[in-house]
């Protein structure tokens, strides 16, 4: 596959990846628990949303390059299920509040390590976008990391909630780590990170967090994985129903 | 509604400003959630580079009630205010 390809890829899985999380958590606006949090959610929805549009940005500028000419809204909107480069953990359903704070955990505190890398990596693009986006990162790390604590180290029933939601995710959470052919190519380029380096510093990341919380790091090892090369959970044919039907139904529309 | 978290009261300091300055209040679990809320709802235009949080019932206020007696008696007592010195011409702008 030539270089470009390869980064082309690379960049739609980055920015799938926060376009469909940051699409979950605002699921949550003018639902959230209470007034503040609904807030709070909705800014890491809109902070994600908005390093999305900045991959897709530059992934539309790679296409025009290699005369394709696709759209940032193109790309967003107008791709099918099977295009899509998201980790399956982001695209699973919101579930109850102790669930979608560990899926952000989970993420935040991938994307942390990932942003920093990129923002030394040999790209100009994705390191400026890396640079920006790490300081949110670093937040929504923060803001989940006491979450989490919160609710495992809570009452029983906010302890209860958190297990079950670690009994759903954690079979989610192996793929983020497990290299596909473009993330072996950008990590060769000096692009992007060593995945298995980022693994480790991702588990003693969510060992700390679990030890404060009182939650057990599990034990299973089996992973779902296929999200980074389109082969999603069902999950993903909701979010794209609801996320491009506009787009779908009326071509071009702007409001 | 005994289960609604405490309020909190919130004070941000803006780049120019010299002193923290009362935005408003909100609710939170403790200090740290309350420092995090008052980030996400009271500086996401960039109006902050410091908070500070105050647990609602930890401020005394006086009581609107006992007005009269507390700030009339003031307005009579001009000779409080510097106004009585002569000041020479070549001063300006005071």
């Amino acid at each position: 596959m030539p270089e470009s390809a390869f980064l082309y890829q690379y960049v739609l899985h980055l920015a799938d990846d926060v376009l469909i999380l940051g699409h979950r958590n605002s699921e949550w606006t003018g639902h959230g628990p209470i007034l503040e949090q609904d807030i709070a959610i909705s800014n890491i929805a809109l902070d994600l949303i908005g390093q999305a549009r900045n991959f897709y940005q530059y992934a539309a500028q790679l296409s025009t390059e290699g005369g394709i000419s696709a759209t940032e809204d193109g790309l967003a909107y107008l791709r099918d299920g099977w295009d899509f480069r998201n980790c399956l953990l982001t695209e699973q359903a919101n579930g109850d509040w102790a669930k979608t704070i560990l899926r952000q955990f989970f993420f935040s505190a991938h994307q942390v390590d990932l942003y920093e890398r990129l923002a030394k990596g040999s790209d100009a693009t994705l390191a400026a976008i890396g640079a920006k986006a790490y300081k949110e990162a670093v937040y929504h790390l923060r803001w989940s990391s006491e979450w989490v604590i919160r609710l495992g180290d809570g009452t029983e029933e906010s302890r209860t909630r958190m297990v079950r939601a670690l009994n759903e995710l954690w079979e989610f959470t192996g793929e983020m780590h497990a290299p596909v052919p473009y993330e072996l190519w950008a990590a060769g380029s000096g692009i992007g990170p060593d995945l298995s380096l980022l693994r480790l510093q991702w588990e003693e990341r969510v060992r700390n967090i679990f030890d404060e919380a009182g939650l057990a790091y599990p034990s299973a090892q089996w992973m779902q994985t296929g999200g980074k090369e389109g082969r999603h959970t069902e999950q993903l044919g909701y979010i794209l129903a609801e996320m491009q039907f506009l787009q779908r139904a009326y071509p071009g529309c702007e409001w | 509604m005994s289960n609604q978290w405490p309020l909190w009261e919130i004070f941000i300091r803006s780049k120019q400003g010299l002193d923290h300055k009362h935005a408003g209040s909100l609710h939170a679990a403790d200090a740290e959630m309350a420092i995090e809320n008052a980030r996400d709802v009271y500086t996401r235009r960039m109006e902050g580079v410091s908070i500070w949080v105050v647990e609602s019932k930890h401020i005394h206020a006086s009581n609107p009630d006992e007005a009269a007696s507390f700030y009339d008696p003031a307005n009579d007592k001009v000779y409080r205010h510097p106004t009585f010195y002569d000041l020479p011409d070549e001063l300006k702008h005071m």
